[in-house]
């Protein structure tokens, strides 16, 4: 009910908005405008900037992640350890910390080591990025490996696969069924959590956004335009997940 | 480490085998001696630890004392102990354990291509051999979930079978199985008893030990209480718990 009014009232606001009154100024990002069209292309670049970030911190994850769930599932309790004070440390991180972290102390780490490596806001919001989601791909991982039966792994065993060999050909390709969606979903985590590498001086979507509400000072507008950005790009991604689930679920023999 | 396989030695010697789970003692001293070719049946009831034997022999389950010799050679609980033994002793789940995402075909020449070397077209050869031995040679390019249960035991021994193993174990192989099927089962495990390989099978199917078994032993409570020749263990038990379970068993 009162969710209802809400989203009415905001609504309105933003349809009194187009009608230009002197609070609202839609110009700024009017595509009919010669500016207003200088500005919206400044603003929609950005969307490279936010995929390749976030498509690189995905894969980086994904191969993360399974070397993190590995260990989880071992048999000795020392491996299920480290599993676990990985997943639950870098789990507990709030996101912009860590990218300080990442960005500002992570060289003086290197340089200590003597080892000079400059992190620049790319590649400082992409280990951030990957860092903070492969704890949750770990459990992914976990779930679904876990999900396999036993079974599976002991008959793998006896006709002589090593670990290696039955993770490859027996689990994995089972596993993977139920690994996949979630996978896929994590990705819009990914997505929305990399306008955080604004903060750091990335040009991504919302940096793009923030410079120009400094130099137009249209916030409302300018921000609007940024969350439907964010939206469209949630939204196929939305649609490729459940596209996903379809094909796995559709094709599940057990 | 010994890498050539001793078949002059017992293929199986268990000495005074304990395992525990937790604080629960699961197998007692365990003393077994399985010579190569030989037929071993083990009953006893549910829980009595029968299958904890056949997992600790294949490693499956550690055990925590004792020793285990496999064709002469001391298996530990260290991997590096059997690596030459992977894939010689084969095993036969009581629920299959197939690989549902593979053909019937892909699962058998999984074990021979990776774990031996062999090319696709000669584990392919060798598949189609045994699934002819099994009886089921047309149903090579099916999945495991569109057969029969007896059709995918039957596979199962198949798949077993293709690694040319020296010891094949049988976990309860007919348990999960329709009534209706259980023969067809029993039949394939009868000729591959004929041929000379070296079986311990799991089971309650009397009449199949009475055929085949050189051996019987029954297990109670973690523990061998008897073992001997199928004459005089069917005829003459020697201790009061093996004759009733034979009694509970054979009634049904
Ligand atoms: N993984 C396990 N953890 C704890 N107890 C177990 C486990 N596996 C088997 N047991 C116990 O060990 C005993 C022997 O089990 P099992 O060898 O499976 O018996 P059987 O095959 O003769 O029915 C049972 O009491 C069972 O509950
Ligand atoms: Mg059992």
């Amino acid at each position: 009910m009162t969710y209802k009014t809400i989203l009415t009232l905001t609504c309105l606001m933003l349809v009194s908005g187009c009608s230009s009154s002197a609070t609202w100024g839609w110009y700024v990002i009017d595509p009919t405008t010669p500016t207003g069209w200088t500005n919206i292309k400044f603003l929609v670049s950005g969307m490279g900037d936010t995929i390749l970030i976030s498509v690189i911190a995905a894969v980086i994850s994904i191969v993360l992640g399974l070397l993190v769930a590995l260990p989880g599932l071992s048999e000795r309790r020392g491996w299920r350890l480290v599993n676990r004070v990985y997943v639950e440390f870098i789990r507990a991180i709030p996101l912009l910390p860590m990218l300080f972290w990442v960005f500002y102390g992570l060289p003086i780490v290197f340089k200590s080591m003597g080892i000079s490596v400059p992190i620049d806001p790319f590649w400082g919001a992409i280990i951030t990025l990957a860092l903070s989601d492969s704890a949750f791909t770990a459990e992914i991982y976990r779930a679904g490996i876990q999900s396999i039966a036993k079974g599976q792994r002991e008959a793998a065993q006896t006709i002589g696969l090593t670990y290696a060999q039955s993770m490859r050909y027996v689990i994995l390709p089972q596993a993977i069924r139920r690994i996949l969606p979630p996978l896929a979903n994590q990705f819009i985590y990914i997505v929305k959590m990399s306008a955080f590498a604004s903060v750091i001086g990335m040009q991504e979507l919302t940096r793009r956004a923030n410079e120009l509400v400094v130099t137009e000072y249209r916030p409302l507008e300018i921000y609007t335009l940024l969350i439907v950005e964010y939206l469209i790009l949630v939204l196929i991604i939305s649609a490729g997940v459940r596209w996903l689930e379809r094909r796995m679920g559709s094709d599940e023999r057990a | 480490m010994q890498s050539e396989i001793l078949m002059a030695a017992p293929a199986i010697e268990l000495r005074g085998v304990n395992k525990w789970y937790g604080t629960f003692q699961a197998l007692k001293n365990i003393d077994l001696v399985i010579e190569a070719g030989e037929k071993v049946v083990i009953c006893g009831p549910s829980g009595s630890g029968k299958s904890t034997v056949v997992r600790c022999i294949n490693k499956l389950e550690p055990h925590d004392s004792g020793t285990l010799q496999v064709f002469g050679q001391t298996v530990t609980n260290d991997p590096r102990s059997y690596s030459n033994l992977q894939g010689e002793v084969g095993m036969v789940f009581q629920q299959f354990n197939l690989f549902p995402h593979l053909s019937v075909l892909d699962n058998l020449t999984l074990g021979p291509m990776k774990a031996r070397g062999l090319t696709r077209s000669e584990a392919e050869k060798r598949a189609r051999h045994y699934l002819e031995r099994v009886r089921i040679p047309d149903q090579a390019d099916k999945r495991p979930s569109q057969l029969s249960g007896g059709q995918q035991q039957r596979v199962a021994i198949a798949r077993a079978l293709c690694m040319e193993p020296k010891i094949l174990l049988f976990d309860e192989p007919t348990s999960a199985l329709d009534p209706e099927m259980i023969s067809e089962v029993l039949d394939v495990m009868s000729e591959l008893a004929q041929d000379g390989m070296t079986m311990i099978v799991v089971t309650h199917e009397m009449g199949f030990a009475r055929r085949v078994a050189d051996k019987m032993v029954f297990m109670d409570g973690g523990e061998i209480i008897e073992q001997g020749a199928p004459e005089h263990f069917f005829t003459a038990p020697s201790s009061q718990r093996c004759q009733t379970f034979l009694s509970q068993i054979l009634q049904h």
